[in-house]
């Protein structure tokens, strides 16, 4: 008998920390148009292919090839292009003005604008989106005010939410935009309870829940994926994979070794891994997942593969945990450099007018903002009441409330 | 009207509910076929079908987070949670979410939802079959929490949450799920039929949340009390021959703080009595409410009698159980405090 050799503790790394040098080299990704288009009725366990592998529209030359190309029309990708310029946009005059100490916090999406912006136009009216903070492209593609989305953030005398939420945390039913939770993955399991409540109900409507590669470690998203699978729900689960959760590397949530989206198979649901920087492949996907849910076939899980360019948050700062050169060298590039490319490939925009796109957005932009700082800021101007704080705790005052808000003073 | 144990009471309120309207939705684990663990929700996948009441994974966060997500939409799911022993995995989607819908999202999103859990111990269920977690619940801004004490407030207090629009957490004393329980474990257990509770009517009714019931009235001293601890009150004043006025709080959120302060002003002495463990435990802020109310009208100290601040035990039930002659010791107490 040999003796035993003392264990020892395994603890993920990534490759690549301050001062390294990116190396994506075992990040396998097929060329675009390589991966096949099952049919939506296709078994779950005879497209566990689709989990390992990327789905991709866009090629090197800018063109749209393959079996997931052909959805959208010219006009289409413009406007789906103007979406995730504004959301840059918003991003960087939000992320100023956080720096301005107008509010006291903002999350920004750099790099992860096709995601929530190409979604958004593969759903419906109707639909409900469980987004996490960092979706802000479902609200900007449906037209939600801009105004509206910075007085939240400003937390001002306008803000729908009355000052009661931590800026980005928007809730916009009539945008099926459902209230955002600082608590991570909860809405998950919510998304497939909408889908399984507008089932009951024999609606039409179908659900989209969202979920970060981190999050996915918590008991919230096999909540979500067991109830989803068990009971077929109309509901799209979305997995946000941008590599980091803060500080930490995806591989801490077991990604890499095995796709995110792999974790569908356990549960019999059909999943897909897709492009996330690809606008016509993010859309094509959510297409095709959405169409599975309306015909009643049930739920899909989509695992989008990107990169967090930016910081976590403004109270973040990357490069004291990751290389500042990751993201040139990420090699599914950057989401609006891809679109605007094929479109000028296409004939169907140019240098001239993206300047042009740009400088009217711009102007949209820093008219909102002038808009809502008219209404106040986290520091300066009207603001929500203090009265107001004690509002909405229940449907009606109780009477201990009541005491509080007269001991308070409002 | 009909003679109903609370498990038959509750049944009835489910019934009602389902078959009035129907965006009302039961699930839970083993509630659908089998009808639960304890019979409360039996016949009614029979009577509307397995789209309106049906079996859950066995996952409290994803039962409850799911019935979030469908009152979002628009429906009423009235959810089980086998026992509140096991409801902590549920307890993120309980605080974070469900009680927090309304404000966080101005009133765009609500949460009309009624989540049950039998609770409470005297039945030899150890150590995760009979905690009382109601403290966990009162704490928490935008949650109701009520208590049934028996079979005909179980059944008008179960029909008022439902319709109800904010979430109410449900605590059901399973101890008294058969009968009235008054701690003299050595006594046989007597049933529902032979209690003037337990005559229930057959429609639909409900009790208001928010307001206590003035059990047993008196002049010597309060007891504040809710669900099993009503009946061992009851039963202590009796036994020691006191003039005990003992209220049934029936929703400790919101509380009924007229009645609770009319009574004690009236006795000028108070005993809190409840199952669940004495520190930060609910009698913690009935007898600062007591203190910060009716403090001139006070002859005695107010007395907490409570369970230990220990894990509820299996072998020393009724050495941890409140039971009557603790009560009769606390009456004397503040009698002669």
């Amino acid at each position: 008998m040999t003796a035993p050799r003392p264990l020892s503790l395994h603890v993920p790394e990534p490759g690549c920390r301050p001062g390294d040098t990116p190396d994506f080299s075992d990040f396998e990704i097929p060329r675009a148009g390589a991966v096949r288009r099952p049919a939506i009725d296709e078994a779950p366990e005879d497209m566990r292919d689709m989990a390992f592998s990327v789905v991709r529209v866009l090629n090197k030359a800018g063109e749209a090839v393959g079996p997931w190309a052909g959805l959208l029309d010219a006009e289409a990708l413009r406007t789906g292009l103007r979406h995730m310029l504004t959301l840059r946009q918003f991003d960087e005059r939000m992320l100023k003005a956080q720096r301005q100490g107008k509010t006291s916090f903002y999350m920004q999406h750099l790099g992860e604008e096709a995601v929530s912006c190409a979604f958004h136009m593969a759903l419906q009216d109707g639909d409900m989106h469980f987004p996490t903070y960092r979706q802000a492209g479902l609200l900007i593609a449906s037209g939600y005010p801009m105004t509206d989305m910075m007085n939240q953030i400003y937390s001002n005398a306008a803000d729908p939410l009355k000052g009661r939420q931590l800026p980005v945390m928007y809730s916009a039913r009539d945008h099926g935009f459902f209230t955002i939770s600082g608590n991570l993955g909860t809405q998950f399991i919510q998304a497939v309870g909408w889908a399984m409540a507008s089932a009951i109900s024999n609606d039409t409507k179908i659900a989209a829940g969202w979920i970060g590669d981190g999050s996915t470690s918590e008991s919230d998203f096999h909540a979500a994926m067991v109830f989803a699978s068990s009971y077929k729900a109309p509901v799209i689960l979305n997995i946000v994979n941008n590599q980091w959760a803060i500080s930490t590397f995806q591989g801490v949530a077991r990604g890499g070794a095995v796709t995110f989206a792999a974790r569908g198979h356990g549960f019999g649901i059909p999943s897909i891994r897709v492009d996330g920087n690809d606008y016509l492949a993010v859309h094509a996907v959510a297409s095709w997942a959405a169409e599975r849910a309306r015909s009643g076939l049930g739920p899909t899980l989509i695992e989008h593969v990107t990169y967090r360019a930016g910081g976590h948050s403004t109270s973040d700062d990357p490069s004291a945990y990751r290389s500042k050169e990751e993201f040139s060298a990420w090699p599914l590039g950057e989401p609006i450099d891809r679109l605007k490319r094929h479109l000028i490939t296409i004939g169907e925009w140019s240098e001239e007018r993206h300047t042009q796109a740009l400088a009217e957005i711009t102007d949209e932009v820093r008219a909102c903002q002038k808009k809502a700082e008219a209404n106040g800021t986290l520091i300066s101007g009207p603001k929500p009441s203090p009265r107001s704080m004690f509002d909405d705790v229940y449907a009606e005052m109780p009477p201990h409330l009541q005491r509080q808000r007269q001991e308070a003073g409002f | 009207m009909a003679r109903m144990t609370m498990i038959e009471a509750i049944r009835s309120a489910h019934d009602l509910a389902m078959e009035r309207d129907e965006r009302v939705v039961v699930f839970g684990e083993d509630v659908g076929y089998f009808g639960g663990v304890f019979r409360c929700t039996a016949g009614l996948q029979k009577k509307y079908g397995s789209s309106r009441c049906f079996d859950a994974p066995i996952n409290e966060s994803g039962i409850v987070g799911a019935g979030i997500g469908m009152a979002a939409y628009g429906l009423k799911p009235v959810v089980e949670i086998q026992f509140a022993d096991y409801m902590y995995p549920a307890y993120d989607q309980i605080v974070s979410e469900a009680a927090r819908m309304r404000h966080r999202s101005a009133g765009q999103f609500t949460c009309q939802m009624v989540i049950r859990m039998p609770t409470g111990g005297g039945i030899f269920g150890g150590q995760t079959h009979s905690q009382s977690p109601e403290a966990l619940f009162t704490h928490v801004s935008g949650l109701k929490v009520v208590v049934p004490s028996n079979p005909q407030d179980a059944k008008g207090l179960l029909l008022a949450a439902i319709e109800d629009p904010d979430p109410v957490i449900f605590l059901e004393p399973k101890r008294l799920y058969n009968g009235p329980f008054d701690g003299h474990h050595d006594r046989p257990v007597v049933p529902w039929k032979a209690h003037p509770l337990g005559e229930v009517e057959d429609g639909p009714y409900t009790v208001p949340l928010g307001k206590a019931a003035i059990r047993r009235p008196g002049s010597a001293l309060t007891v504040l009390a809710y669900g099993t601890m009503v009946h061992v009150a009851e039963a202590a004043a009796e036994d020691a021959g006191v003039d005990a006025e003992v209220i049934d709080l029936r929703t400790l959120i919101p509380y009924d703080l007229e009645t609770i302060t009319a009574s004690v002003k009236k006795t000028g002495r108070c005993v809190v009595v409840h199952e669940a463990t004495r520190t930060s435990g609910f009698g913690a802020e009935l007898s600062a409410l007591v203190q910060e109310t009716c403090f001139y009208h006070l002859e005695a100290p107010v007395v907490r009698v409570t369970g230990w601040d220990t894990p509820y035990p299996h072998a020393q039930e009724w050495a941890y159980f409140p039971g009557p002659d603790r009560i009769r010791r606390a009456f004397k107490a503040v009698l002669e405090g």
